[in-house]
């Protein structure tokens, strides 16, 4: 195994021209996933973590656009190709799971129609050896008696049921990396528990490094290794799962923490982060969470507002929570 | 304590069917579903009642039936000893139905996007003619919103924020009950903190009862009094919050907390639960669970489980103990 992480993301930069000025849903955000690693990216809706995640497979809606940074697969810039180039990488090195599986697959198309065809464009194989890939893949992601609905159309299939062969289909070309974007927000919490358990098992055996994108804690805490926390188009902190959600160094991670309802504490109140996240075009100076935070100082409310690489590393804030919380960041 | 709301033997069966002419063609039989089956609970005043279950387990039937929005099948609700369904003394019903008022899930869908958020407030009291003078701007105070708030229209506001003003609307024609529908599963975290806690305010101060329906395990721990569990229509297991979380007797029970994601779980490595709902037009004979069920025994899918006491639990399981 080498040390080049699967995907890097270096400074990456969307923005959105509109009349009133140009939005930037994606704000100088960087992070590297490693082979066999899920990287989970959290943040309240309207963050940018789908604009992220679709910025790095080239299926950004336009007219958001990159417009500065870099995207390394396997350290090859890839953010700078496009049309055939893009389509067939994005086949071949990278998968796509969504939060409706419907929009990922053909309705007209059997199964084993689309898992043949996505196989034979991007593996050499006969149509015999893709179709028993194709069995072998329905299989892995544990769809009962595979061999006999491979040829169901999509319809014919439970909602947890397709969200699987979405996943066979991602990973049918035996991609080096996953997009997951809300994979289990519309299912139930048995086949949630289900699918989630099946990331893991195809991460850690072929080594697939996985952007896991949810606004769930829980799901996050049960399967990332780093998480990646988003707000207002900027990395707010990053860092491993357990120091993240334990230990949270920015305050908007610690509310985020506390206003999430826990089993163990009860009918008392939840803490509440006061106000909403503003809206991209509206943002303050400073630290976008600035007025919010209860421990905003002059400083924060000054640009330039602190970023990943002028903090400490792990949170984008001048005051972080922690061990020496007095301590300024950076100064 | 008595009960406000009484949910006895309840039953809702739709018909599902293809057209008639499709049905004579394809020698189809008629297709019928059945949402909610059997179900019994009370409520009591000033007291927060949660239903869980996984998606198509009959929460949002059973709420449409208390409220009055869909009549049940079989069985009867009674509200204030009042049954919506059966009553035809018209004041009686025009007064309960003032007393109950629903909250949905989607603050998006359920304002009207052409009038202004002081309409859509005082738009319960006015249809039955009341007086709205400074309702609106009363309410949207309550619900941590400014009077000035009331020209406004629902685009302007936030997710969190159209739910404070469906609340608001709820609580126009002073209710005694709110019925609440996933009201926060369209929601960000930091915005469902501030709406559950100001859910808490207002039983306090204003003595609400609260029916509150969610998937969500955290959420109902931490809003409510006592739970019922749903398992394709049917009540499998009901117990005061800490009975329930501490002991779990049911084996769907068990099998929904084990397969719930928890923030202090990290790296969990369970085997996540075998199988999924059946289909409700032709559910598993004798215990709905059996075939899921890690303890089914032959007797379980023969034979309906009947509810039983147990301590401070009501469970329909035949080996539940
Ligand atoms: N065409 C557009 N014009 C203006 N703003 C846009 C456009 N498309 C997206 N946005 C904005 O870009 C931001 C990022 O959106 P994104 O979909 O990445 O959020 P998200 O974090 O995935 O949220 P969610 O949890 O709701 O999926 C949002 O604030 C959104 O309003
Ligand atoms: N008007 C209707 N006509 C036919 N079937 C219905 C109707 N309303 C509900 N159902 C069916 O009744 C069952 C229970 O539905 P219900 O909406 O009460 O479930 P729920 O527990 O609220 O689910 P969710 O978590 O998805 O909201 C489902 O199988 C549903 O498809
Ligand atoms: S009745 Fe039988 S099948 Fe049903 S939950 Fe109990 S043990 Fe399991
Ligand atoms: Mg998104
Ligand atoms: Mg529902």
């Amino acid at each position: 195994m080498t040390d080049t992480p699967v995907l890097s993301v270096r400074n990456l930069v969307v923005e959105i021209p509109t009349r009133h000025g140009v939005l930037r849903p994606v704000d100088n955000v960087s992070y590297d996933i490693r082979a066999g690693e899920i990287l989970g990216v959290v943040g309240e809706s309207g963050a940018g973590k789908s604009m992220t995640g679709n910025a790095v497979v080239g299926l950004l809606d336009r007219p958001a656009r990159i417009t500065s940074g870099e995207i390394l697969l396997s350290g090859q810039p890839i953010h700078t190709l496009k049309g055939e180039a893009l389509r067939r990488l994005r086949g071949k090195k990278m998968g796509m799971i969504f939060q409706d599986p419907l929009t990922s697959l053909n309705p007209l198309l059997t199964v084993g129609d689309q898992l043949t065809e996505t196989i034979l464009e991007h593996l050499g194989v006969s149509q015999q050896q893709a179709r028993e890939r194709a069995v072998a893949a329905l299989e892995e992601v544990g769809i009962p008696a595979a061999r006999s609905r491979i040829d169901s159309y999509p319809h014919e299939f439970s909602g947890g049921m397709r969200q699987r062969v979405v996943i066979a289909l991602a990973l049918c070309a035996e991609p080096d990396l996953i997009i997951a974007d809300e994979p289990t927000t519309a299912l139930d919490v048995s086949v949630q528990a289900q699918i989630v358990a099946l990331l893991k098992r195809l991460c850690r055996e072929r080594g697939v490094a996985v952007m896991l994108v949810t606004h769930d804690m829980g799901v996050i805490a049960e399967a990332a290794d780093r998480v990646a926390v988003m707000y207002a188009g900027r990395l707010a902190e990053l860092g491993p799962v357990r120091e993240v959600l334990t230990e949270a160094r920015h305050p908007y991670t610690s509310g985020l923490m506390a206003s999430t309802p826990l089993a163990s504490q009860g009918h008392e109140r939840l803490r509440q982060i006061p106000g909403a996240m503003p809206r991209l075009g509206n943002l303050p100076d400073g630290c976008a969470f600035h007025p919010r935070c209860e421990f905003a100082q002059d400083r924060c409310r000054q640009n330039p507002g602190p970023t990943l690489d002028t903090c400490d590393g792990r949170a984008a804030c001048w005051f972080p929570l922690g061990a020496d919380r007095k301590q300024e960041v950076g100064a | 304590m008595s009960a406000l709301i009484k949910v006895d033997h309840l039953t809702r069966i739709f018909d599902v069917s293809k057209p008639w002419l499709n049905r004579v063609i394809e020698r189809l039989p008629k297709a019928l579903l059945t949402a909610v089956s059997d179900v019994s609970f009370e409520i009591e005043e000033n007291s927060v009642y949660a239903l869980v279950g996984e998606s198509g387990s009959g929460k949002s039937t059973i709420g449409k039936i208390v409220v009055g929005l869909v009549p049940p099948s079989k069985g009867a609700v009674e509200v204030e000893g009042v049954d919506l369904a059966t009553e035809t003394d018209a004041a009686k019903v025009e007064a309960v139905r003032a007393d109950i008022q629903m909250i949905f899930q989607d603050p998006y869908a359920s304002l009207n996007p052409r009038w202004r958020v002081r309409d859509i407030i005082a738009e319960p009291v006015a249809a039955k003619g009341g007086d709205t003078k400074g309702l609106a701007e009363r309410l949207l105070e309550q619900v941590g919103l400014s009077a000035k708030d009331a020209d406004k229209y629902p685009h302007e506001f936030s997710g969190g924020q159209r739910q404070r003003i469906c609340i608001a609307r709820a609580l126009a024609s002073g209710p005694k009950i709110i019925v609440c529908d996933e009201p926060t599963s369209a929601l960000d975290v930091s915005v469902q903190a501030q709406v559950l806690n100001l859910m808490s305010d207002l039983r306090e101060e204003l003595g609400l009862t609260y029916l509150f329906i969610s998937h969500d395990l955290t959420v109902v721990h931490h809003m409510a009094d006592k739970i019922g569990v749903l398992y394709l229509g049917r009540l499998v297991e009901e117990a005061p919050r800490d009975t329930l979380f501490d002991d779990p007797k049911h084996p769907y029970t068990r099998m929904l907390f084990d397969a719930a994601p928890r923030m202090d779980a990290f790296g969990r490595e369970v085997e996540p639960p075998k199988g999924e709902i059946p289909d409700a037009i032709n559910p598993p004979t004798g215990c709905a669970f059996h075939p899921r069920c890690p303890l089914a025994v032959e007797r379980c899918s023969r034979e309906r489980p009947e509810m039983r006491q147990i301590g401070q639990t009501r469970v329909a399981c035949h080996l539940a103990e």
